[in-house]
């Protein structure tokens, strides 16, 4: 958090150490007083700082969901990042003055979607869900009062947000459910005499020969077999980094953008941060004359999955 | 428990539509679910087909309902789905909050299990939006389901999936185009060519998924069979069955019969194993990795 706002972000997102959010890990989550001491020190540098509440509250127990709602309110969060309608609305009642940031886990994907939540609740800001083509997002910016934030860089999530139950069929958590995906407890690594296997809760997503790099196991971008074929049958370990998209993402009116930050470290939040601030500034003062530098394509490409990455679904080719 | 056939989530020839809802029309189904969730590229019945289909249908006895495409992107997509809403004659499957937005305030939409509805907060907002039945998403176990029951709102019916392969996750892109290295916009419509779509294996040659176009399905078979009783005790007022290219009329015989009492969980078990030629699951019903398979005792 302390590198995201020394290093330029206008806004940072945290969760709360428990299932509330969707990167439910100890470690990359803040109990209260972090949350509380974190949000002085951002807003004494101008910093806006958002409480990420955006798993889905489970039958019977709302209560947990409804107390980080209550304690962004109390401690003065600038906004709650959600998911569920019923939170939602528990929030609009409450704390009507709490600003609502409808999170990329509603799978809002069309302006209708979005006008209904604001109606609903007065969603001020959405996250659009990573499956929208560049014109497709322009149309949505176009249909709707609400502030449109989209993700910039970090890891590709290759189904929608918010309908994917990959990882709870696997392993019985889900994003949905838990706030996390292919959870590390139910990773198994092992080194056989020709590669290296890994398996999420007994199922192999991949082999290993010497000499490729493994990277983490999410389910979706292992190497299965279709047709006889073995290949990355869904997607390959690849991130999402829209950086040569910025004067367009600009130009058609896009409010923010998102850069994945709470699975990573202070080093590459840091990093990532400064290449995109210096770029949105570059684009805002002459947008006619943007060009990448290649520091910035450099720095980037160092650090996706990988070193490989994509424009994912703003470019047609990809879908 | 009246018994529902959903939607044909798998693209399939005109004729084979035809054929599949002339036989559905002489079953024993209560609710037939029609129109094109997963994809609108696959047009083998337009608009108006489905009307017609719907009205043969109800004829036949059959209350109908329209689903409406859970992964909308286009503006021609949004089109579609207001020709949907505004159809004025059939109830309409909400699949997303688009659809929602288009439906909410006029009562009687059923909100599909596409809808993130896990508690009963949630619930009680779909049932006031104007919805009159609610199918939960998959990944809602036993456990879950008995407490959003107890809190459930009066008069909204509650419909569970009961039956096939696991509708579990939808994407932008096509993974059948991909695989046929096939760009999404010239797909040249292959997902024709796999009327039960296409098996994806784990590298050691373990069935694990099932690739539909832009939506990803378990390779096992979900099966609540085992479950009728508790379903029933729950106060579960409809069984999904999903529909399956083959042997589909023997899968409902064995629903009916179980919902009538007239088998034994086991017979059924056994004839529903006969129809199919993969594995069954049903963690999720007991609020496991959806991928296992219990035997209760």
């Amino acid at each position: 958090m302390k590198a995201a706002v020394e290093s330029g972000a206008d806004c940072v997102y945290v969760g709360l150490r428990d299932d509330t959010n969707a990167r439910n890990f100890a470690a990359l989550n803040l109990d209260e007083a972090a949350a509380r001491k974190g949000l002085s020190c951002a807003h004494a540098a101008g910093v806006k700082v958002l409480l990420a509440i955006n798993t889905y509250p489970q039958p019977g127990g709302a209560e947990r969901w409804r107390r980080a709602v209550d304690f962004a309110a109390e401690v003065g969060f600038d906004a709650v990042l959600l998911a569920d309608a019923g939170l939602m609305r528990y929030c609009a009642d409450r704390h009507p003055s709490l600003q609502i940031h409808l999170s990329v886990q509603a799978s809002a994907t069309s302006y209708e979607a979005i006008n209904f939540y604001r109606r609903q609740f007065g969603v001020r800001r959405a996250v659009l869900p990573r499956v929208l083509s560049l014109s497709q997002v322009e149309n949505l910016v176009r249909n709707t009062e609400a502030e449109i934030e989209v993700f910039g860089f970090g890891s590709l999530c290759v189904m929608v947000e918010g309908r994917c139950a990959l990882s709870s069929y696997v392993t019985g958590d889900s994003p949905n459910t838990r706030g996390v995906c292919s959870p590390a407890k139910a990773v198994r690594w092992k080194q056989g005499p020709d590669a290296l296997e890994v398996r999420l809760n007994g199922v192999l997503l991949d082999r290993y020969a010497q000499g490729e790099t493994a990277g983490y196991p999410t389910l979706c971008k292992g190497r299965f077999s279709v047709n006889d074929e073995t290949y990355y049958a869904i997607e390959e370990p690849s991130s999402l980094n829209a950086l040569a998209l910025l004067p367009e993402l600009m130009r058609i009116g896009v409010a923010a953008i998102k850069i994945e930050g709470r699975q990573r470290s202070p080093a590459y939040v840091a990093e990532v941060t400064r290449v995109w601030r210096e770029a949105i500034d570059e684009c805002a003062r002459n947008p006619s004359r943007f060009s990448m530098r290649p520091r910035w394509t450099e720095v980037l490409a160092r650090l996706c999955e990988g070193q490989q990455h994509t424009l994912g679904a703003y470019h047609r080719r990809w879908k | 428990m009246k018994l529902a056939v959903g939607p044909v989530l798998y693209y399939w020839s005109r004729e084979a539509l035809l054929d599949f809802y002339a036989e559905v029309a002489r079953s024993s189904a209560d609710v037939v679910y029609l129109g094109e969730v997963v994809c609108s590229r696959r047009h083998s019945l337009r608009f108006e087909d489905w009307l017609g289909l719907a009205r043969e249908l109800r004829s036949a006895g059959k209350e109908v309902v329209l689903s409406s495409q859970a992964l909308l992107e286009s503006e021609a997509e949004l089109r579609t789905l207001r020709q949907l809403a505004r159809n004025g004659e059939f109830t309409v499957e909400a699949n997303d909050a688009s659809a929602l937005a288009l439906l909410a305030g006029a009562p009687g939409f059923v909100a599909g299990p596409h809808l993130n509805v896990y508690n009963e907060t949630t619930l009680a907002w779909i049932a006031e939006l104007g919805a009159k039945r609610w199918v939960p998403p998959v990944e809602l176990g036993r456990e879950a389901l008995r407490v959003l029951q107890q809190k459930r709102p009066s008069g909204l019916e509650t419909e569970v999936f009961a039956y096939g392969r696991l509708p579990l996750a939808f994407s932008a892109r096509c993974f059948t185009a991909r695989h046929y290295d096939l760009p999404k916009d010239d797909c040249r419509f292959r997902c024709l060519e796999h009327s039960a779509g296409l098996p994806l294996a784990t590298r050691d040659g373990e069935p694990f998924l099932t690739l539909n176009g832009t939506q990803t399905q378990s390779a096992r078979v979900y099966d609540l069979s085992a479950a009728t009783g508790e379903l029933r005790e729950l106060g579960v007022d409809i069984l999904r069955i999903s529909p399956q290219a083959s042997r589909f009329d023997e899968i409902l015989s064995v629903f009916r019969a179980l919902i009538e009492g007239t088998i034994s969980a086991g017979d059924a078990c056994r004839r529903l194993e006969a129809t199919r030629s993969v594995a069954a699951c049903n963690g999720y019903w007991h609020g496991q990795p959806g991928m296992e398979y219990r035997i209760d005792a």
